[in-house]
Parts: C-alpha cells; structure tokens; sequence
C-alpha cells in the first residue's frame, strides 16, 4: 500500500504549521495559499494582456485614430499579449492556481508532497513575472518578435525590442520553466504517492486527471522550449549561428552564418503543440467535473474519458509541424502531420460527445458555473471544427496568414479555457472563500462575456475567408478586400471592448461576495469529491482536521436509486449506500 | 527530431503501459471496500525516489532534444567537425570513477557501515570536482588553439552540450555537500540522500557518456 504513505505516516510531510501573518500568507508552504497565490498573479498579467488586446483592436477597428499606437509598439502589443496569455495565465492558472488547489483536496491529501518546494515554485514564478513586466521599460521596450519569436527577425535591427525586450523575455521564459518544474515535479508526486486510502487512479475525479496528464506533457516539453531559449540566448548574446543564417543587415555583416530558422520553428513547435493541450486538458478535466455535479448525473463513460486523456497527451506531441506548413516542407512530411491532426480529433470528439451525453436527461441545474461549462462545450466545438480545415496542408496554406487563424485558436485556446477558468473560481469560490457569490451578477458575467466573445471572433472567420491579413499594423495593399470588411473590423473592436468592459461584473462579484456575501454551506452543490467534504470551510491548513478521509467510491454517484440524497460522498463507505450500476442507473 | 521522438516515446510509453495496467479490467463505478481497492498501489518506491526518477525523465528530455537539434543542425553545409581534446578521455575515466565511488559508498551505506561514509563521500567529491577542472581545462585547450564558441557550429553544440552538463553536475554537487555535511555532523540516517545521489550520478555519467561518443563520432 505504497501509495497511502504520505498521507497515513504525518511525518512524511513537513510539518510546517504556520505561526505568524508572514508564514501564513505571505512565504507560505500552504497549498491552498500558493495556489491563490498563484491564481492572483496570473490574473494579474493577464489583467495586463487584456489591456494589450484592447491597445490592438483599437488601432485595428479605427486606424490611425490613436496617436499612442505606433506600428512598432502595436507589434510588442501583439506579443506581449499572446505570450502572456498562454504562458504567464492560462499554464499558471490551469497547474499553479487549480492545480496547487485542487490535487491535495481531491485526492484527499494534506499538502503537496513537498510544500517548500512547492512555495519556491511561486516565488520564482513571480520572478518571471517581473522579468517580463520590467522587458516593457527597458530602452527599446519589451520584444516584438511576435509570440512564436521566430529567428531571425526575433533578434535583427528592425523589428522592436531587439537590444534588450528580446533578452528579457528569453530570460523570463527560462525562469518560468524553472518554476514550472519544481511545480509539476509536485503535483506528479502528490497525484502518485499522496492519495488516500482507498483512492485508486480510477477513482480520481476527471479534474486531477486533466491536470496530472497536463503536467506530465508540461515535464516533458517545455525542455524543448528551454532548449531553443537558451540557443537563441546565444545566437543573441555571443552571436553563435544555431538559428541565424549568413544576413546582412542594414548594409552590415552580422557575422552570421549557415543557421536554420526552421531547426527553431521545430524546437518551438515541439513545445508550442503540447503547450495547448497543456491548457486543455485541465480544463477537460474541470468542465467534466462541473457538468456532472450541476446535471446530477455521473459523468458519461468515465474510463474513455480518461484513456481520451491520455490519448490526447500522447499524440499532441506528434503533429507540432502542422503549425510550420507554411514554412515548406517535404509533401509526405505534410501528409503525416496532417493525419496525425485530424487522428487527435478521434479522442477529442469522444471527449464533446461524452460531455453532451452526460446532459442528456439530466437534472440540469443552470447555476452560472454550469452555463460557462455549457458555454465552453460550444465554443470548443467551434474551435475544434475550424481546426479541422486548419490541419489539412491545403486548407491551411491560403488561410494560414488570415485572422481565420486567429478567429480558430482565440476560440479553442482563447476563450474556451477562459470560460472554464470562470466556470471553475464560480464553482469552488464557496469552497475558496466560505461565502456565495451573487447568482445574478455572475449571470449577466456570463451571458455578456459568452454573448460578446462570439461576436468578436465569429465575423473573424469570415474576414479570414475574405483574406484579412493577420499581423498586419494596417491593411496596406489590399484592394482585393471590400471596404465593408474595415466595418466589420470596427464592430469587432466596440465588441471587444464591451467584452473588456464586461469583466468588471467579475471583479465586483469577488468584491461584493468578499464583503457582504453571504456565508456558504460546506458543500452547496451536493458535490461528491472529497474537497467539499473537508470539516471547514474555508479548509484550514492541512485540510482534513485530525482524521484522514477514506474513499470509498468513484466521483460520479449522483442520483443513485435507493439512495435518499441525490448524491453519494466519495468518503460514504460501499455498506452504507449502494453504488451506481449496481442498482441499474443505466436503464 | 528523431531522437527526441523516440526518447519521448519509450518515457511516454513506459507511463502508459503502467496507466493501463491501473485502469484496465477496473470498474470504478462499483463502490468497494478499501481493502480491496488498495491493491493497486503505484510504486513501491518514496515520494523523494518518484520525483528524482520524474526529474530525471524532464533531464532526458531536455537532452534528447538538444541532441536532435544537433542533428538537424549537422547536416547543414557549414559543419566542420570538431577535434575533441584528448583529455575528455581522461575526464570521462574520472566520472566513471567518481560513480564508482558513490557506488561503493551507497552500498556501505546500505549495510549500515557508517565508518566508510566519510572517506567514500570525499573521494566521490574529489573525482567529481576533478571531472569538472578536467572539463573546465579542456576549453581552455580549445581556446588555446583558436577554437571559439562562435567558430563553427559543431564548437557551438560542443560548448553548449558540455556546459549543461557540467551545469547538472554543479546541481549534483549541492545535493551532495549536503548530504556530505549532514555525515559530518553526524546525522542518523543518510542512507537515503545518498540512494538518491548515486542514481543522479549514473544518470549523469550515462549522459556523458552518450554525449562523449556523439562528439567524438561526428
């Protein structure tokens, strides 16, 4: 019984009880606390990357309107913004946030296996972050490289942010892979060894799954990022030829020669794949669990979605040079590339069906984190269905350079995991703070931001069709396009502002739930995973009082016949209550 | 990008094939007594022995990787290989020995035969440290004789391959000060830092090794 060790022998995880504000809050080794830690500082630049967003549109839907918006700085707008996204929030949400919450509690552990480390992770975290947020003030402002950062543009005179921004966010990036290990390297440990008893893997609530695997593919491929990081480090700071080709630049002799852009477009995109699922998967995860607890209903083929999982985990890291067709490659290459795209649509699909399977003849509550799961299921099917035009070498090549691109990866791995991250702070705020959040404003949050965000990105894919030129300052030579399309650009913009607008009835929800909400039963959505069972609530540090729980069941006993409640505890042991199948829930 | 593919896949493979073996022939729906379910315990091994082995999966990674860029990078027009100094022969019997060592000194470990601790441990720093002036001169006689880091790409991936590695091994060598220091203050049980050293050490050296014959074959 390996893997009760942690949890049965208490001295296994360092006692750390904290004793002063400082210990408590601030270098605290607390679970909970990194992850709202964690959670603050990634909302925080994301916060930033939003305002970003908002700086682009505004020269994209009224161009030349705005005198601080220059072409230079637009493309450090473009980069900053997509960097921050998918690295600074949505990874450090997704496993610093959720993950340093959710692993301990649902497992029915204590702490991370190793809560200093666990706390180092954080605080180099919030290095990175400073390392980028100062790049935006150093002389020649934060790169403009673009989010990919492809040599050799990412490093020549020209492009914004070559003398300074460049090095900084390599820099910043190295450290965030730091922090990321000592992070992953926990939560694997904690998911392996610090179960309780009688927690098998196969009773693991769908949301540790997401995250686990996420992790595992995070471990595994942001190496390749390092990898390219540091060699372009080099290329930039001692002028090494790994990336760089023999270029003359503005009539000079760099002293470059012989280097392969494309070698870096390999290493980038052998992270830069995974990478999305390293944001999905954990919101698969969470969506599932919150569409089982709010449906009543057990989440339909628990054991598919879990292999579907894996599966995805594994073939993302196969198919990362569709994002380089345009890049020109051997045809087969393409051929390959593209069949192992559209195979991943195989689990991915199972994964859409089996959440819209388990709706079907629930008992459906339409309680606000339920409609931004529900939410996410279209979105995600929209995005999903794009990408697969996207994947096709053929289809991809006229669009590849059009907002249809962008139209596709804003709705599967912009908004979709966005919705998510929403679904799931509305859905264990009550758990997170010990107070409800306002039923109401958190409704208008949702309908304004699901509603707002289809209006900027559907008209986008039909500005793709029409051959709008992503990345582009300004339209330029485009007499092909109508001029309808620049007014379908200005209703984009006032969409994306009112969606900016919008989260403020966030914001003021956490304040007022904060200050005046009122205080929250232990478990309000007759939840059965572990971390609604926990004797307080808010849990207090170490989580389960004296008593470790015992699981006794999977996660997914709702509305059991025979059973008074509508659903079962994983803590409920076999004797007490019966289980699902058994008394033929599936008729 | 072969290299870092089949890497990946053997990892990513031996996790599936025990992912499966825990969730095959499982019926998580059926509620059953706790005895029954701990039957599936998934290591036999500490939560410090899983993350080492989890680190050490994210270390192969990253070499692998470096290696497959090296490849791609080879093939293009302007690699001249380069003349590895005659010393690395020399270092790598000295990392041989070093792991030889920890080798030696876990084992006593084992047996609980404390009286050997402190000399093994010193003469696995020694020979470690060695290693490392060894590498450090090596560049020196590179330098010496004209060759620079900017020179030629295969003297770019020899400085880069050489660095991490050397970089690694400095990790190694705070891991096993402490452990050292904790001997000497005498500390009751070592046994395990030690366990944990030595592993890191042979995954170090396998490294090394791979890497010393890439550079001297190519």
């Amino acid at each position: 019984m390996a893997y009760v060790s942690i949890a049965d022998r208490d001295h296994d995880i360092e006692h750390h009880d904290p004793q002063t504000f400082i210990t408590k809050y601030i270098w605290s080794q607390d679970h909970k606390v990194i992850a709202l830690q964690y959670a603050a500082t990634a909302i925080f630049v994301g916060l930033i990357a939003l305002g970003l967003s908002v700086m682009m549109r505004l020269q994209l839907g009224f161009p030349d309107s705005f005198s601080f918006i220059n072409p230079e700085n637009y493309y450090q707008f473009v980069t900053m913004h997509g960097m921050i996204m998918v690295i600074y929030l949505l990874t450090a949400l997704f496993l610093g946030g959720f993950g340093n919450y959710l692993i301990p509690l649902m497992v029915g552990s204590r702490d991370m296996v190793f809560p200093f480390l666990n706390m180092l992770s954080y605080w180099v975290y919030l290095l990175s972050v400073i390392i980028l947020i100062v790049s935006f003030f150093v002389p020649g402002g934060a790169t403009g490289a673009g989010w990919t950062l492809y040599p050799p543009q990412a490093i020549m005179p020209g492009t914004p942010g070559t003398d300074w921004g460049i090095l900084l966010m390599l820099l910043s990036l190295v450290v965030f892979i730091v922090a990321f290990t000592m992070g992953g390297l926990n939560y694997v440990t904690t998911v392996l060894q610090a179960r309780c008893r009688g927690m098998t893997l196969m009773r693991m609530p769908l949301s540790v799954w997401g995250i686990f695997i996420a992790t595992i593919l995070g471990l595994l491929a942001f190496p390749a990022l390092l990898v390219s990081g540091i060699m372009m480090l080099l290329d930039k700071a001692v002028h090494t030829s790994f990336f760089m080709p023999a270029i003359s630049s503005m009539g000079a002799d760099p002293g470059y020669s012989g280097g392969s852009p494309v070698l870096f477009q390999h290493l980038f995109w052998f992270f830069g794949h995974p990478e999305v699922y390293i944001v999905a998967l954990p919101a698969f995860g969470i969506v599932s669990d919150v569409l089982s607890t709010h449906a009543r209903k057990n989440i339909f083929g628990y054991r598919m979605m879990v292999w579907a999982i894996i599966a995805i985990g594994g073939l993302s890291f196969v198919v990362w040079a569709h994002h380089m067709y345009v890049s020109g490659m051997n045809p087969y290459f393409g051929f390959f590339f593209a069949t192992t795209t559209l195979i991943i649509a195989v689990p991915t699909a199972l994964k859409v069906y089996n959440w819209v399977l388990t709706l079907w003849e629930g008992n459906i509550h339409l309680r606000v984190p339920m409609l931004f799961a529900i939410g996410f299921i279209f979105t995600f099917i929209h995005g999903g269905l794009t990408g697969l035009f996207l994947g096709n070498v053929t289809i991809d090549l006229p669009l590849s350079d059009t907002y249809f691109v962008v139209a596709h990866f804003h709705m599967v791995m912009g908004v979709s995991p966005v919705l998510v991250v929403f679904a799931a702070i509305y859905h264990w705020w009550p758990k997170i703070s010990g107070r409800m959040f306002n039923e109401k404003l958190g409704k208008w949050h949702f309908w304004t931001t699901f509603l707002g965000t289809y209006s900027i990105y559907l008209p986008m894919h039909y500005l793709g069709f029409q051959g709008v030129p992503r990345r582009y300052f300004a339209m330029g030579n485009t007499d092909f396009l109508p001029a309808s399309a620049q007014d379908l650009n200005a209703v984009i913009t006032i969409s994306a502002l009112f969606v900016a607008v919008a989260q403020i009835l966030f914001f003021a929800n956490i304040i007022w739930s904060l200050r005046k909400g009122p205080k929250a039963d232990p478990n309000p959505w007759d939840a059965t995973t572990l971390e609604w069972q926990t004797p307080d609530t808010p849990p207090k540090h170490g989580n389960w009082g004296h008593d470790l729980p015992e699981c006794h069941r999977w996660a997914y006993d709702y509305s059991v016949p025979g059973y008074e409640d509508d659903f079962i505890p994983q803590n409920v042991p076999a004797d007490t209550a019966p289980a699902g199948r058994d008394h033929g829930v599936e008729h | 990008m072969e290299i870092g593919l089949i890497t990946l896949a053997i990892m990513l493979g031996s996790l599936l094939g025990w992912l499966l073996k825990q969730s095959l022939n499982t019926q998580p729906w059926v509620a059953a007594p706790v005895e029954e379910a701990a039957h599936q315990a998934p290591f036999n091994a500490n939560s410090r022995l899983v993350a080492l082995t989890t680190f050490l999966a994210v270390a192969t990674s990253f070499f692998a990787l470096i290696l497959s860029a090296y490849s791609l990078r080879m093939e293009l027009g302007d690699w001249i290989p380069l003349t590895e100094p005659q010393l690395l022969w020399t270092n790598t019997t000295v990392l041989v020995l070093a792991s030889i060592a920890f080798q030696w000194t876990r084992n006593a470990a084992m047996r609980g035969d404390e009286a050997k601790l402190k000399p093994g441990l010193i003469v696995t720093g020694l020979l470690t440290s060695a290693f490392l002036i060894g590498q450090y001169i090596a560049w020196q006689q590179l330098f010496a004789s004209g060759e620079f880091i900017t020179s030629n790409p295969s003297n770019a991936f020899f400085f880069l391959l050489t660095g991490i590695h050397g970089l690694h091994i400095l990790g190694g060598m705070y891991v096993w000060s402490r452990a050292t220091l904790k001997v000497f203050g005498g500390a009751a049980d070592v046994r395990e830092s030690i366990q944990l050293c030595t592993i890191y050490w042979h995954f170090l050296l396998l490294v090394w090794l791979v890497l010393f014959g890439l550079l001297l074959s190519t």
